[in-house]
């Protein structure tokens, strides 16, 4: 992160003023601080442990038992909520890394002009084509359910996302006379991919990955639901929702707690997305 | 050493065009193509977009291969030498491009990118020794040496070409190519950086191939002037004989073409 707090430009400087994307901005970037904030908080405190059961207090309601009530086994919701935001936020940060890096490269890669352009992008076609889903179903029957299972199933298909993305504005960037000023300095290419390339596409590549942790995020809680997350008793928001699917009318707070979480979890970083990305359109950009 | 410090002999350049239905055929953008640049001088070559002047530009700075012919520079085939004696050799010429907007990494500061082409010096000077000669080069196209702190969005365009030129001249190059580098600036600054590439010229003894499709800028720069129509070179010569007495049809329809302050001052007078 000191790499990209250290460029220069307008890129990532918040400026006074109202423009384009600064309410999502601000929502977005609000919302997801409130998640990252309750989610470290959840490794130091949480209202209740969050695995214990007390079978006496099972399915008391909000405010009756704890701030979000409890579940079938007594667990104190909130402190599940809690932990479980650290549990998605973790895979989804670690599958976005996993396929921001390889999709980077292979986009900057292909980018280049080098002569595997053609067979990366079919890859890519070929990842796109399989739900990620279906694929970490079948990737759960080989590896066991897990928090790696859950974290190469979203990751590798985050892969042609972020290589297509990078791809797109590193070719737009190699097309720039700055680029041909660098070959008359006798640089090569992969100098200048790091020294020109990147740093010009570094803010589309944030971005996108402000949306694919949102992505991510709703993907873990697809896999917890159906089993195939972190294993029990580790708290996540996908689990507690399938829990809750028995108790729906009995205790309807079970779902609408991990539910209302994900999607404010993913509206915040959709919205910071968005934001970032307004920020950044050249077209939208007021010149300085 | 004497002779010509640039000579192209019969330079072609074929692009392979893939037409519908995977016929192929050729576009020969560059079509035998010979001329001789004296050191010290400004030539012009002069040309309507698409004539393949910017491509016969390409090939003399060795970023792209010609199909046939040579490029000497100060004697030395370009295309004969390896990749290593190319890059040592490329401290020798640089290029000037035509847009100063596209032409300057917004991310580098403006120290930065004026001495990017050290990167070809094995000994290249590092620390306050490099940034002197930066802030050197910087006063020498006329900016302050302070400007290698701030960054290129900081300066208009005609301050930006000078950054350019400053960028092109910091190895001390022999032969400077501009293409179209005044062609994207407002008239007042055309002319700025017009005597600016003449000045330099004189200080330091540079050779200027100019790449231009505005024959009124050739008559303010130019020695010489080669006329380039559909990848030949139709007429050459010395730019006060090309343009007063334009030997090819060619070379007339471009004046003509052309509405220089001179010229629209004798029509305003004759009506």
């Amino acid at each position: 992160m000191t790499a990209l707090a250290k460029l220069p430009g307008p890129v990532l400087r918040l400026r006074r003023g109202w423009r384009p994307g600064s309410a999502a901005l601000l929502i977005g970037g609000i919302l997801t601080a409130c998640l990252v904030g309750i989610a470290l908080t959840s490794l130091v405190w949480t209202p209740e442990d969050p695995a214990r059961m007390r079978i006496l207090q099972k399915l008391k309601g909000p405010l009756v038992s704890g701030l979000l009530g409890t579940d079938h086994l007594g667990r104190d919701v909130a402190s599940m909520l809690m932990r479980g935001a650290f549990n998605s936020l973790t895979t989804a940060f670690a599958a976005v890394a996993v396929g921001a890096v390889l999709g980077t490269l292979a986009g900057v890669a292909a980018a280049a002009g080098s002569k595997f352009d053609a067979v990366l992008m079919r890859i890519c076609d070929a990842l796109f084509a399989l739900p990620p889903i279906l694929s970490a179903i079948m990737l759960g029957a080989l590896l066991g359910p897990g928090a790696l299972t859950a974290i190469v199933a979203i990751g590798v298909f985050m892969i042609p996302v972020f290589a297509r993305v990078t791809r797109g504005a590193a070719m737009q960037i190699w097309a720039r006379e700055y680029i041909m000023a660098a070959r008359m300095a006798g640089k090569g290419t992969a100098r200048i991919t790091v020294e020109h390339v990147l740093p010009n596409i570094a803010g589309q590549i944030i971005v996108q990955v402000t949306i694919q942790l949102a992505m991510a995020i709703l993907t873990e809680a697809g896999l917890s639901f159906l089993g195939l997350g972190l294993p029990p008793p580790a708290p996540t928001w996908g689990r507690m929702l399938a829990e809750s699917q028995t108790y729906l009318l009995q205790a309807p707070h079970l779902a609408l707690a991990p539910g209302l979480a994900i999607a404010v979890a993913v509206l915040g970083l959709n919205l910071l997305g968005d934001g970032l990305a307004a920020r950044l359109d050249p077209r939208r950009r007021q010149a300085s | 050493m004497t002779g010509p410090l640039l000579s192209i002999e019969t330079l072609t350049r074929d692009y392979a065009l893939r037409g519908k239905g995977g016929a192929t055929r050729t576009l020969r953008a560059v079509d035998g193509v010979s001329l001789a640049v004296e050191p010290g001088s400004v030539f012009a070559v002069v040309g309507e977009s698409g004539c393949g002047k910017s491509t016969l530009a390409r090939i003399v700075m060795a970023l792209d291969r010609p199909t046939s012919g040579t490029v000497r520079l100060g004697g030395d085939d370009l295309f004969a030498l390896g990749p290593k004696a190319l890059a040592r050799k490329r401290r020798d010429f640089q290029m000037v491009f035509q847009d100063p907007y596209g032409s300057l990494n917004p991310r580098h500061s403006v120290g930065r990118i004026v001495a990017e082409p050290l990167h070809l010096l094995d000994d290249a000077p590092r620390g306050r020794e490099r940034r002197a000669l930066v802030a050197r080069a910087l006063e020498d196209v006329g900016l302050p040496g302070s400007a290698a702190e701030r960054y290129p969005h900081e300066f208009s365009g005609g301050q930006r070409q000078r950054i350019a030129i400053a960028r092109a001249l910091i190895t001390n190059p022999k032969l400077v190519v501009a293409d179209e580098a005044v062609s994207a600036l407002d008239l007042s600054i055309q002319a700025q950086i017009l005597r600016l590439i003449l000045s330099l010229r004189d200080r330091h003894g540079l050779t200027v191939l100019f790449i231009t499709h505005n024959i009124g800028v050739v008559d303010e720069i130019a020695d010489r002037v080669g006329v380039m129509q559909a990848g030949r070179l139709v007429e050459t010569g010395p730019v006060r004989e090309v343009l007063d007495h334009p030997r090819e049809d060619y070379t007339r329809t471009l004046l003509a073409a052309e509405p220089t302050l001179a010229v629209l001052g004798q029509r305003k007078r004759r009506a």
